[in-house]
């Protein structure tokens, strides 16, 4: 016998490994327990706020006064406040994200690359207070100086673009990492014909590397959608049901803090207002976070 | 369709006729039986219905072109192939008469009695002396430092590689050269006492001096242990084993004396092979 | 001409030397060109603004940033308020944060690597880890809202608020692991199985300390993004004005340690800056800019030795 172990050691041996593995199992299955919880404590709360309102009128209604005397429970304003940030979110970060890693995937030389890579990371490293600070007072009065001299000091746009500009990261880095993935033999295919690097870019790897693409676009919607601090700090928090992006108007999400920093009894119908809401929020991010995994799985196959 | 060892083989190198040809098999009971070993991947069948004998205290060499399953069949032997989640074994794999795909048979266990050299060396990051004491201690082989010492010293001797490292046994073992490193691995396999050397084109990786080197210590360790090397080179089939096994597309064509195999080979495939028709 | 030319006074198509081809190649060599520009602009854009955004900070905060700053309590008046309750809640908080998230994280990352099957039950762990990822920050205080504070009754305290982040940060831990044991090379743990090593020994005394980097550098963008997170603390009823600080975990009586300051109330860096900005007046706004600073020194400066190691360890394994 090579080994000097007695079998009692060994079983002994065997029967640690098997609370080891136990152990890390259970480590691994606490996050179905962390999502069991948020689906539990959001449904819960919100079955408690649907028997004081009607689904239909939360989903229907144009108001949202929840604190009022006579409140109203319309959330279609916090979408709409939702919706149009992640709108002129995706305005900016689309077009600058896009455009970034085709050029840093395919133009940039290696040592551009790992320059500016690990800088444009260091974008969404910045506390998202910060940027509210930023879009409050540097882009707003920014925006009020030259081109919109009309704008409130709290508003939309604002704090669009600031979003913008916090997923500009998702978006250029995960579409980079998407397109270099790319196997180089269709790039080679493209260019012996005769194509320029700017058409084979376009035409070849941007189609080819779509679902890793899609999959950044989503993930970073599902991240500008969930942005709290900077549209609480820099859009005013009026719930506004309105396309204007000029003016101000509230989130999901900045509804949620403006009641957490008021002081609601536990149980009012106020205090579960927030669960409502949360509960529409996660269905949505949810939605999103789904199709990106989706999206993500398809194009690790591919290759 | 069994094969088994017929008569007296004289050693096929000179360095071994030395020890007198060894007569084997018919002496001593073989080391390990194979009895229609099937290897599947999935749906894929990677070995089908192999049997054969190998004795203690020789090598035996697995030849065959790429893909044709030696290295498949070998990492049976040891049950590596355990760590693949699709491979599926059927039949019989015995060493010493106990079938190592039993139930109550723990490859944990098993490994420590089959030793295995891999193609690439893969010495642990961590010092020359952690690399060979690794398999001691967590096989609980001494009981004191002082012992394990004494293990380490004899380890590194036996495989020709103390001279070289014994003033530096702190030093990383991914510093060492390729030869040396694999004589590193060499030495930590045997670390562990095994009675089984399983090597995986241990030489393919490093230069004709290295592999000379290395072949040399084959020779050596066989008196000890029973060596099965797999190797796409026939030439060093030829040089460093007693008896050879041709593997073709997953079956086992032929098996015998290494002379008789190189010299005169039963088999139409053998002979293809061996003068270089392919592979 | 060459010899797959079809007739001599022919051109073929492919050499065809027309004014027309000329321009047109002329365009496409333009458009990219003019890409290569644009290109370089977009990429720099985002990082022009960051400068902006820092700049900005600065000249507004500097002034503030006096040690009297870093050690005094808020207060009424901006020119004394300081962050000292806000940095200590926050380093406090980070302390219960790491200690449940990197030995939950790690474990689970090294369960789903090392010993998962491949079955029903791991892609569903597997797709919740993803979609938990991407769960917007005020969720989890939702969660903690309605579990923790008022479920389990652990109040609006350190603890809770060390646990919500906790959660939130456990995803980062976990892909961050999977990622570094993945990176791992197979020789390597073909090399311990092979000398007999259980499941458990291969993992502990080879995978887990070659996988080692990639894990710290998960564990520092993970505290990086806890140190900034605001919402889901003021969800779980960070106090806005603390002009204390928590009970000292030394005493002089026995036991001698304690755990009082678990229980207690906090503030961090974040909530401080966000309270300031949201005062009329723009005297506090100087001491928003200069807690904003400090914060982003501190994540910054965490995110950017994430990053350093990172390529470092890129370089160095070039299996």
């Amino acid at each position: 016998m090579a080994s000097k172990l007695t079998p009692e050691q060994r079983r002994r041996q065997r029967q640690r490994e098997s609370l080891i593995k136990a152990g890390l199992f259970a480590a691994a299955a606490s996050s179905v327990l962390v999502t069991l919880g948020i689906v539990g404590v959001l449904l819960y709360e919100s079955a408690e706020f649907f028997r004081h309102v009607s689904l239909q009128l939360f989903l229907t209604d144009t108001v949202w006064t929840p604190l009022f005397d006579q409140p109203r429970y319309g959330i279609l304003p916090l979408l709409c406040g939702t919706l149009l940030s992640t709108v002129v979110a995706l305005a900016v970060a689309a077009p600058l994200g896009l455009t970034a890693a085709v050029y840093l995937s395919e133009f940039a030389s290696p040592r551009v690359r790992e320059t500016i890579k690990p800088a444009l990371e260091m974008l969404s490293g910045v506390p998202t207070v910060v940027y509210g600070f930023f879009a409050l007072l540097f882009v707003t009065p920014l925006l009020q100086k030259t081109i919109l001299p009309s704008l409130p000091g709290f508003n939309i746009l604002s704090a669009g673009i600031v979003i913008g500009i916090m997923i500009l990261p998702y978006i250029a880095s995960l579409s980079e990492d998407a397109m270099r993935a790319v196997p180089q033999a269709l790039r080679d295919g493209s260019l012996a014909i005769g194509a320029t690097k700017y058409e084979t870019a376009v035409k070849v790897v941007l189609p080819a590397a779509f679902s890793g693409i899609a999959a950044a676009f989503v993930l970073a919607i599902s991240r500008a959608v969930g942005e709290t601090m900077v549209v609480a700090i820099a859009a005013g928090q009026q719930p506004n049901l309105t396309i204007d992006p000029r003016e101000p108007a509230a989130t999901i999400t900045a509804y949620i803090v403006q009641v957490a920093l008021g002081d609601l009894p536990h149980g009012s119908i106020g205090y579960q207002s927030i669960f409502a809401a949360g509960l529409v929020l996660f269905l949505m991010t949810l939605t999103f976070n789904i199709l990106a995994f989706w999206l993500r799985r398809r194009y690790r196959e591919a290759y | 369709m069994t094969m088994t060892m017929h008569g007296t083989f004289k050693a096929s190198n000179g360095a071994a006729a030395a020890d007198g040809g060894r007569i084997f098999a018919q002496l001593t009971a073989p080391k390990i039986v194979a009895s229609g070993v099937n290897v599947f991947y999935g749906e894929k069948q990677a070995l089908r219905d192999v049997s054969v004998e190998i004795p203690n205290q020789i090598v035996t060499a697995f030849i065959g072109p790429s893909g044709c399953g030696k290295s498949t069949f070998l990492r049976c032997i040891n049950r590596m192939n355990d760590t693949i989640e699709s491979c599926r074994v059927t039949g019989e794999l015995k060493i010493d008469g106990r079938d190592i795909y039993a139930r109550d048979v723990d490859p944990v266990e098993l490994r420590s009695r089959v030793g295995m050299v891999f193609q690439k060396p893969n010495p642990f990051p961590k010092s020359i002396y952690d690399n060979i004491a690794y398999g001691p201690r967590i096989h609980g082989l001494s009981t004191n430092r002082a012992e394990l010492d004494a293990i380490v010293e004899k380890s590194l001797v036996k495989a020709g590689l103390w001279g070289e490292v014994k003033e530096r046994l702190g030093d990383s073992a991914t510093g060492l050269s390729g030869g040396q490193q694999q004589r590193l691995c060499i030495a930590r396999a045997i670390a562990v006492d095994p009675e089984i050397i399983l090597m995986d084109e241990p030489c393919s990786a490093l230069d004709p001096i290295a592999t000379a080197r290395i072949e040399e210590l084959i020779e050596e360790l066989r008196r000890t242990y029973c060596i099965v090397i797999v190797t796409h080179s026939f030439a060093q089939a030829a040089r460093v084993s007693q008896q050879t096994a041709f593997f073709h597309l997953g079956d086992l064509i032929e098996v015998g004396p290494t002379e008789q195999v190189f010299s005169a080979p039963r088999e139409a495939k053998t002979q293809d092979y061996i003068t270089g028709r392919f592979g | 001409m060459t010899s797959t030319a079809p007739q001599r006074n022919e051109p073929s198509r492919a050499f065809d030397r027309s004014e027309a081809r000329r321009a047109r190649n002329a365009g496409r060599a333009m458009r990219e060109t003019v890409f290569r520009i644009v290109g370089l602009v977009a990429t720099i854009l985002g990082l022009v603004a960051l400068t902006a955004l820092i700049v900005d900070l600065v000249i507004s905060g500097y002034p503030r940033l006096t040690w009297d700053f870093l050690t005094n309590f808020p207060s009424r008046r901006a020119s004394q308020a300081g962050i000292l309750s806000a940095w200590v809640g926050s380093l406090l908080i980070i302390l219960v944060t790491t200690s449940v998230a990197v030995p939950v994280g790690v474990a689970a990352g090294i369960y789903l690597e090392e010993y998962a099957p491949r079955n029903r039950l791991t892609d569903i762990i597997e797709i919740n880890v993803s979609n938990l990822a991407g769960v917007p920050s005020i969720i989890y205080g939702l969660l903690a809202l309605g579990l923790f504070v008022y479920g389990l009754g652990t109040g609006r305290s350190i603890f809770t608020a060390g646990l919500t982040l906790a959660l939130l940060i456990l995803p980062i831990i976990i892909v961050a692991t999977r990622e570094a044991i993945r990176s791992v090379p197979s020789s390597l743990r073909e090399a311990a199985v092979g000398l007999g090593a259980t499941d458990w020994q291969v993992t502990r005394d080879h995978i887990l300390p070659a996988a080692m980097p990639g894990v710290l550098t998960g564990v520092i963008i993970g505290t990086s993004r806890a140190l900034g997170e605001t919402a889901p603390l003021i969800t779980i009823g960070a106090l806005t004005f603390i002009a204390f600080l928590p009970t000292p975990p030394i005493q002089s009586t026995p036991p001698f340690v304690n755990m009082h300051w678990l229980w207690e109330g906090y503030t961090v860096l974040p909530i401080q800056a966000f309270n300031w900005i949201s005062r009329p007046g723009s005297d506090f706004l100087a001491n928003a800019a200069a807690a904003s600073i400090v914060l982003l020194v501190i994540t910054l400066g965490l995110n950017g030795v994430a990053i350093w190691l990172r390529a470092r360890l890129r370089r160095k394994l070039k299996w």
